[in-house]
């Protein structure tokens, strides 16, 4: 019990330095983001006092209002689900914006880091199992695969399948012209279609990472004493490969999945510009490139609190894996 | 508490490391991996520090737009005529800067949040570590992102700066557990009862037996600096004016050199990149072995206690062991 409430204390702790990592970067940097998004949405239409509040409140107004009730303010916004107004999206709430591309790279991304991860990890299981065979000498191939950069992979990927063989679409999400978007067979079938490339770089570039740590776990775990007792023992080469030494040989795998986490958001913000996916990092660029500071904050907040979620869900998987996290206090 | 748990390991690699020098022990073993590694490496490295000397200006414009490889341009222009190869040698150049920047920067951060935390102790090791956590949960680039969207004009030392900051965290993490196992060693007790000063035994007594891991977190850092910089570049949200591999892929993609078929222009940029990155990672193989022995001499070692011959050996894998 002690070692959940330290847990969800430090997660605690990380959201309050998360958030407020993302209250002070707009104040220190220098430049006024308030005037250049005010004056842009100036231009879009007539900027009710409401909006000119709740921008100031995001993004630090300045002078007429102490930094600390400017923070309780920010605050009270991010509760109530306040993130603003889009300009590159005008009129539409930062927060809309979110819930339209949320959901395609929850979908992307973490169907191919779990694809990655299982495949990954299966296949260095076998390496290990096997040192020197075929599949072990493979693994500096697939490591080469790594310090490939995702957006290189992915150009390359699309020049091939894309261009010169058109097996794949160029861009997109879904096909824009034929379908029309909701639970029907010719959406998800379209939806598949169009996300295979885009996972399919994902999937080639981190698979290697996870083949070479749960290789090197399973032959430092094959030295222990107890699997030399298993195979004495006569248990069945599978029962001691699976039961015995990969159980123990997946654990900082898994630990080192949470970790990664921030990396695979990372990389996939680039795999999403070059393939024009309709995510939270295209949305994230447009931003960027639009000056759109209140959808950027939004977005960046965003991202920070699903990868924090995720780490604490594998964290709390991880404590009942491995029984000695709990005691350990 | 963690204490217990972090010492049994690297106190039983300590039991297989039974090498009859020690001094040989401090150099990786030259295999062919790290030949290679260091190899391409050095070639990629001489290219950057040389290049830019011998190619032409990577700026001057020909009227003569998008060709093919030739005798005066050995990989090609671009579309506004520049010459890939004289820009590929500048890019070489930035890129490895902005790697060499961030790999002392992160090494001076890591070491600084992981060793020194570690070894004091108290509350210093649980603020040093919380602050160390908290980072590496704050997910990076999009921060890198977010921050440098907000200066518009950077230099290729604030984007070194901002990737440091983001990226030392992991290494702290992994020093901090190690020097927790060494500040509890029988000959750092040893000292610290034969009165030696704190300062003497973290730097004499404990950092020298940091130093392959500290070596193989900076690889890491480079790397991780590389990729980080040529993604940021390749958003256009690199240094201003700079030359690097991911402003070059940035140009390409933006003078649609895919839809022109010009692989010229896009691919050698990537394949320095891939081919630098896997050069590091083959180096780093090699600083594992000596980190953790057990992926070294696990065959030989058990083989050697078996008693059993090459051939003896390869009956018994046959049998089915």
């Amino acid at each position: 019990m002690r070692h959940l409430f330290r847990k969800i204390g430090f997660y605690l702790v990380a959201l309050w330095a998360a958030v407020t990592v993302n209250f002070i970067i707009p104040r220190l940097m220098p430049g006024d983001p308030v005037d250049i998004l005010l004056s842009k949405l100036g231009q879009r239409g007539p900027v009710t006092p409401e909006t000119r509040k709740s921008i100031e409140a995001l993004l630090g107004a300045g002078t007429h209002q102490p930094l600390w009730s400017q923070y309780t303010e920010y605050l009270h916004n991010l509760v109530t689900g306040d993130l603003g107004v889009s300009v590159t999206f005008f009129p539409a709430p930062v927060t809309s914006i979110i819930e339209q591309t949320l959901p395609w790279t929850i979908g992307l991304i973490g169907l191919a880091t779990l694809i990655s991860f299982v495949v990954g990890v299966g296949l260095g299981t076998l390496a290990g199992w096997k040192r020197g065979s075929w599949l072990d000498n493979l693994i500096p191939v697939t490591t080469m695969f790594q310090s490939v950069p995702y957006f290189w992979l992915a150009l390359i990927l699309l020049f091939a399948l894309g261009s010169i063989w058109p097996v794949f679409p160029l861009n997109g999400g879904y096909d824009v012209y034929s379908v029309t978007p909701g639970w029907n067979g010719a959406f998800l079938r379209s939806v598949v279609y169009y996300g295979t490339l885009p996972a399919l770089t994902i999937i080639l570039s981190s698979v290697g990472g996870w083949m070479l740590g749960m290789r090197n776990m399973m032959v430092s775990t094959l030295s222990e004493d107890y699997l030399l007792t298993a195979e004495a023992k006569g248990l069945r080469p599978g029962r001691v490969m699976l039961r015995y030494a990969a159980r123990n040989a997946v654990l900082p795998s898994i630990s080192g999945f949470a970790i990664s986490l921030g990396f695979v958001v990372a990389g996939s913000i680039v795999t999403e510009a070059v393939f024009s996916y309709p995510g939270i990092g295209s949305a994230l660029l447009q931003a960027v490139s639009g000056n759109d500071y209140a959808l950027m904050q939004g977005i960046f907040l965003v991202i920070t609190l699903s990868v924090l979620g995720a780490n604490l869900l594998v964290d709390l998987l991880y404590s009942v894996i491995d029984p000695r996290t709990r005691t350990r206090g | 508490m963690t204490l217990t748990t972090q010492a049994a390991d690297p106190a039983d690699t300590g039991a297989t490391l039974a090498e009859p020098s020690r001094r040989r022990r401090s150099l990786p073993p030259m295999s062919t991996k790290l030949a290679i590694g260091l190899t391409l490496g050095g070639l990629i490295l001489l290219f950057g520090l040389l290049g830019p000397y011998v190619t032409q200006d990577p700026s001057l414009v020909h009227d003569y737009g998008l060709t093919g490889p030739s005798g005066s341009h050995w990989l090609g222009t671009t579309q506004t005529g520049q010459d890939v190869l004289a820009q590929l040698a500048h890019a070489t150049r930035g890129s490895l800067t902005v790697g060499a920047i961030v790999g002392v920067l992160t090494l001076l951060l890591s070491a600084f949040f992981g060793v020194v935390g570690a070894y004091a102790g108290g509350w210093v090791d649980e603020v040093f570590s919380l602050f160390t956590n908290v980072m590496l949960v704050i997910p990076g680039l999009p921060l890198v992102i977010v921050i440098s969207s907000y200066v518009p004009d950077k230099s290729l030392w604030l984007v070194a700066l901002v990737l440091s900051i983001t990226g030392w965290a992991g290494s702290a993490r992994v020093l901090r557990g190690y020097t927790l196992s060494l500040r509890n060693r029988d000959y750092v007790i040893a000292s610290r009862v034969a009165g030696e000063k704190r300062w003497r035994i973290l730097t004499v007594e404990i950092l020298p037996n940091l130093i392959p891991l500290l070596a193989s977190q900076v690889v890491f850092a480079v790397i991780f600096a590389i990729l980080g910089e040529a993604g940021l570049s390749y958003l256009g949200l690199g240094a201003s004016g700079s030359f690097t591999w991911g402003t070059m892929l940035y140009y390409a993609q933006n003078g649609l050199a895919l839809r022109l078929g010009a692989w010229w222009w896009f691919v050698p940029p990537g394949l320095m990149l891939a081919l630098f990155g896997a050069a590091l990672s083959l180096i780093n193989f090699s600083i594992d072995e000596i980190i953790n022995p057990k992926l070294r001499n696990q065959t030989r070692a058990a083989r050697r206690g078996w008693r059993m011959s090459r051939q003896q050996l390869a009956k018994a894998k046959e049998a089915g062991l």
